[in-house]
């Protein structure tokens, strides 16, 4: 961008042309002062309080929305525009509470601060209207005080720019004016999905947080930037401490991956950190009863167990889970007890529930099995294929980026079972059966094959393996694949047709591709697609599998795999168990281990006899609940290290209390391979601890030094041993951003992968055959039952059913019928129903909704009372060991006795 | 309103740019009024945010949220037409009709509003049924004029802005 030279208040400066007037200024260090602008959005030039002089020009300027020019003379302080100003602050007045000593705003009130700056203390606008709205308590998010409202339209612009919901506008007019939803309908029946990105947006009290009404004064609370603990996205969000407690989030528009934008769960989602049900001190079962115990009770316990089975059965009979919730330093910590202190490779985590078969599957496509682009680079797209992926709910921040690539004319594309949200402003819909997503997939390949609109070049210079895979789609016609898939074949083509012929297309999925029998083989069909299109390596594109928890890319690039040490390095690779060897000073062991779900099927059969669980809930979150409980109770020894009493700690001999993310250091990595900084803000109650001190204090006791003075110190082993880590220290990520792989210091880290070559040299076409799901709908279980997350609750809910917002607003489990589903089984909105499975069985709410397909049913998992996964299968991707999670036949039967509304 | 009708409505104006006050003026005069459902149809068929249909429906006063009466009196309370004695005529109008300026009346014959100036001084005081003046009115003249209208003895309704 140009320079150009301009005057501000007599003195020559610079600025970049296509700055605002306001822009140059702040460039200049000169501060002018404004209420409706915020960076983070379009000027609007309405509350007129930016107003400048500029020479030549006979009014005032609105300095937000006026773009400075070469030479301009601007002057910003000037008696005349000092009068303007404090008129639009007197008007403002007259019409606003003055009852600062009681606002919760008061501190960061910029209606307040411009009044103090200007020394305007009352109004001369007497006896115009003075509101008496009555505040708008409808929803368990925020609180809308209208007459606090200065009408500047921040919230409206943040609805519409950063969310892009448009759920408030303008309404009426003259004095009656007011921010309003349609109809003045409460917020949930407008369609909000009380994200408070117009909270964050509103420069007065007119909107707040209502869990932090008269809590603290804004200069009593103590800002920690930390990364939010929920979604992969990452999300960068400011825990509010007072008094040791935090008491509100705030975002912060410098945030590198979400700017102001959070959703409901980050924002408002913190209230589980201070309950009253957090664990403060260590626990042993002794008479069947888990009874509180001293540290050392309760490690000395655990160590001696763990040796004397360790000594009895072999190192091979114990297991661990490590933690997607924990941050790097301790997942590597947690790989390297199991490795090299108890000398076992079995080790996983729930990625292998997840995304174990993007990991697989990309892995030999690709050669390394992560979001191939960032999140910002997906608004950069011209045409977005969603599949498997409901990303408004699951990857809020990532659906804003979607929104903002449609609103700027990129089209859509949903491949779903449902009509999820993004249907909304999706070009196309295409509405698939559930688990036949290599015929579909296979389909575009044979459309975009026949109709030559393939990338010969890059095909060409950049893979291998065409002609074979070419080969297996060659019957997957439109029509053979309509039969499979049940998508029409014309719609399939026209879809073909939109993503092949698009400049920059990119491919985002979810667990909708990856929880199949068929996972790995979905994954390499994804990649067949990309490649074969040449949308790979650049800017706009890409295959972006989006990881769903916070720490679930930073756990397997960690080695909380059974497979492979941290950066993907293999166990059975001897020159990388050399190195490991050397480093942790333990002989390790050279075979693969098991995966988290043949753990639970191996300590059924007895191999298995010791397991040690951090931060991992499987009694909710593994499928077929019932097969995970008779394993994890026919253990010697359960070791469970967490922050609550889950439905596994219950199961357990030890439980050990970890803390929260808010109150430890290290760093998680987010989905798109970013490594960002977690930050302690409040101490940990009671006698909890560290999980990386636990792990350290249990190794001890092994006569295994793994005394860190800090996550700090365990980063740095983390870099020195894995090359993909090598350039990140603390010190770095705080100043930038780094997305690995980033090999040393001076590496500027990766955004985009396989730029110019693919992680594994030439990208692998795979030839890939459609299978069916391992169970479908028969005359017993007529109903395809698929399981999934809703946007205000967090895997096993554990966090998020102790957030009162969000708890308050979704209480209780649901699962989503089609109406004409439930009429022929005649079964109200809101009624109990039994959902059976060949698994088990579940009692559970029905919640009437078109967003599902005839034939099938949504559930919801995050409710352990009704534990969608009590019914699902457990069956297995043959490579990756994902199990079905997203597909099992079951059976509804609404309940005669329980007609309870449903309160979602 | 008929589904149809608004549907035809909306198909003239969908996809094109400031489209909507026409179709809000459109189905308004198809209806007499712009009901929550007439809204959110117009929302959904022109593809705008229902919040913004909302807010320009609420912004323009020729918009009216909800039913109206049938016959629509505007009493001007103008300069001329109060110093000649409009008060008297409204209050005669308020009182007969059963109603405060701003209403309809409650079987919906008529719609009672006050306006500063139906640019007719010559005539204060001044009314204005549906399309016709009515000069020099007083609290006698007003009643004889609304029998006219009561039983459907004149049949314009609310004219289409248009027009």
């Amino acid at each position: 961008m140009n320079e150009i030279n301009f005057f501000i208040d007599g003195r020559e400066a610079e600025a970049s042309d296509g700055m605002t007037i306001l822009e140059a200024a702040q460039a200049n260090g000169v501060d002018i002062p404004h209420l409706c602008h915020a960076e983070y959005l379009q000027p609007t030039g309405a509350c007129r309080l930016c107003v400048v002089e500029v020479e030549g020009q006979r009014a005032l300027m609105p300095s937000c929305a006026v773009k400075v020019s070469p030479d301009m003379k601007v002057s910003t302080g000037t008696e005349r525009v000092v009068r303007a100003r404090k008129m639009v602050l007197e008007l403002l007045l007259s019409a606003h509470p003055k009852d600062c000593m009681t606002c919760d705003m008061a501190g960061k009130c910029l209606l307040q601060k411009y009044c103090y700056e200007y020394g305007v203390s009352d109004t001369r606008f007497k006896g115009g209207a003075i509101y008496n709205y009555p505040e708008h308590r409808d929803n368990p998010f925020y609180v809308r005080d209208y007459n606090k409202c200065i009408l500047c339209g921040r919230c409206v612009n943040a609805c519409a720019e950063i969310q892009g919901d448009f759920i408030i506008d303008f309404a009426h007019r003259g004095f009656a004016t007011m921010i309003s939803t349609p109809l003045n309908r409460n917020m949930k029946d407008s369609g909000c999905v009380f994200c408070g990105n117009c909270v964050a947006a509103c420069p007065t009290g007119a909107l707040r947080e209502r869990d932090a009404a008269g809590v603290a004064r804004e200069w009593e609370l103590n800002k920690v930037s930390t990364t939010c603990p929920y979604c992969g996205c990452g999300c960068q969000l400011d825990l509010n401490v007072k008094d040791g407690k935090v008491v509100k989030v705030t975002s912060n528009p410098s945030a590198p991956v979400n700017g102001v934008a959070l959703c409901s769960k980050g924002r408002f989602g913190y209230g589980f950190i201070h309950s009253p049900e957090r664990l403060t001190v260590p626990l042993v079962r002794e008479d069947g009863e888990l009874k509180p115990a001293t540290w050392k009770k309760a490690l000395d316990f655990a160590a001696r167990r763990l040796c004397d089975i360790q000594g009895e059965s072999g190192a091979d009979s114990i297991a661990g889970l490590a933690s997607a919730r924990c941050t790097n330093e301790e997942n590597y910590l947690f790989q390297k007890f199991m490795r090299a202190v108890i000398g076992t490779n079995n080790v996983d985590h729930c990625a292998r529930l997840c995304h174990a078969s993007t990991v697989a599957g990309l892995a030999i496509s690709f050669g390394s099995g992560a979001m191939t682009n960032t999140i910002a680079d997906i608004s950069q797209a011209d045409v977005i294929l969603i599949t498997g992926s409901n990303t408004t709910e699951t990857h809020p921040i990532i659906a804003l980026q979607v929104k903002k690539a449609a609103r700027r004319g990129a089209k859509i594309i949903v491949v779903e079972p449902r009509r999820i949200q993004l249907c909304d402003i999706a070009e196309i819909h295409l509405c698939q059966k559930s688990g036949s997503d290599v015929a579909w997939i296979n389909g575009f390949i044979n459309v975009i094959i026949s109709e030559g609109l393939h990338d010969a070049s890059f095909i060409e210079n950049r893979t291998e393996g065409f002609e074979e895979m070419k080969a297996a789609v060659k019957k997957y016609t439109p029509e053979y694949v309509e039969n499979i898939t049940g998508i029409p074949a014309d719609a399939l083509r026209a879809a073909a047709r939109v993503y092949a012929t698009a400049e920059k297309a990119a491919i985002l999925y979810s667990m909708g591709i990856t929880q199949h029998t068929s996972g790995t083989n979905n994954v390499m069909s994804v990649a067949n697609l990309a490649m074969l299109t040449g949308n790979i390596g650049k800017p706009g594109t890409g295959v972006n599998p989006l990881r769903g928890q916070n720490n679930v890319q930073g756990s397997c690039d960690m080695g909380a795999l059974p497979n492979v040490f941290s950066g993907y390095q293999q166990v059975s690779n001897p020159d990388a168990r050399k190195k490991f060897s050397a480093a942790w000073k333990a002989e390790l062991p050279e075979s693969s281990g098991l995966t988290a779900t043949e753990m639970m099927r191996a300590a059924i059969k007895g191999d298995i006899k010791a397991m040690y669980i951090m931060g991992e809930n499987p009694m909710v979150s593994d499928p077929d609940t019932g097969h995970v409980r008779k394993a994890l109770e026919k253990l010697d020894l359960l070791i469970v290290q967490d922050i609550f009493i889950t439905e596994t700690a219950k199961l357990a001999d030890v439980v050990l209390p970890a803390v929260c993310f808010a109150e430890k250091d290290g760093t998680f990595t987010n989905t798109e391979r970013r490594v960002q900084r977690v930050r302690a803000a409040v101490a940990a109650p009671g006698d909890s601890k560290q999980d990386w001190r636990i792990i350290g204090e249990l190794a001890m006791r092994f006569g295994y030094r793994m005394d860190y003075e800090s996550p700090e110190r365990i980063m740095e082993e983390i870099a020195s041993l894995t090359p993909s880590y090598g350039g990140v220290d603390y010190e770095r990520i705080d100043r930038e951003a780094v997305h690995w792989p980033c090999p040393s210091k001076s590496h500027p880290g990766t955004p985009i992968l396989h730029i110019g070559a693919f992680t594994r040299g030439k990208g692998k076409f795979a030839a890939v055959e459609f299978s069916g799901p391992d169970e479908v709908p028969d005359a017993d279980y007529p109903m395809t039952l698929i399981t999934g997350r809703i946007l205000y609750h967090y895997h096993t809910g554990t966090m998020t059913r102790r957030s009162r917002p969000l708890d308050e607003h979704v209480p209780q489990a649901f699962f989503q019928i089609n109406p004409e589903d439930a009429r022929s089984l005649n079964i109200a909105d809101g009624q109990f129903c039994d959902v059976t499975s060949r698994r088990g069985a579940i009692s559970i709410a029905a919640a009437i909704s078109d967003a599902v397909p005839e034939g099938s049913i949504f559930i919801p998992f995050h409710f352990a009372e009704a534990a969608a996964n009590a019914l699902t299968n457990s069956a297995l991707d043959p490579i990756a060991k994902i199990p079905e999670l997203k597909v099992c036949a079951a059976r509804v039967s609404p309940k005669e006795d329980a007609q309870r509304m449903l309160k979602y | 309103m008929s589904t149809s009708a608004l549907t035809e409505i909306i198909e003239r104006y969908r996809g094109k740019p400031g489209s909507l006050i026409p179709a809000l003026q459109k189905a308004q005069a198809q209806m007499g009024y712009l009901s929550g459902e007439t809204l959110e149809q117009i929302s959904k068929g022109l593809g705008i945010p229902f919040s913004r249909v909302f807010g320009v429906a609420t912004f323009y006063s020729q918009f009216y949220l909800s039913p109206r009466g049938k016959h629509t009196i505007k009493v001007c309370v103008g300069t001329a037409c109060h110093v000649r004695g409009a008060g008297a005529a409204l209050q005669a109008l308020e009182e007969k009709l059963g109603v405060k300026a701003g209403n309809p009346t409650e079987d919906l014959s008529f719609q009672l509003e006050t306006v500063a100036c139906l640019g007719t001084c010559f005539l204060a005081p001044a009314i204005m049924i549906d399309k016709d003046y009515y000069g020099e009115q007083t609290p006698k003249t007003v009643g004889k004029i609304l029998k006219k209208y009561i039983g459907g003895g004149a049949d314009a309704g609310t004219p289409d802005p248009e027009e």
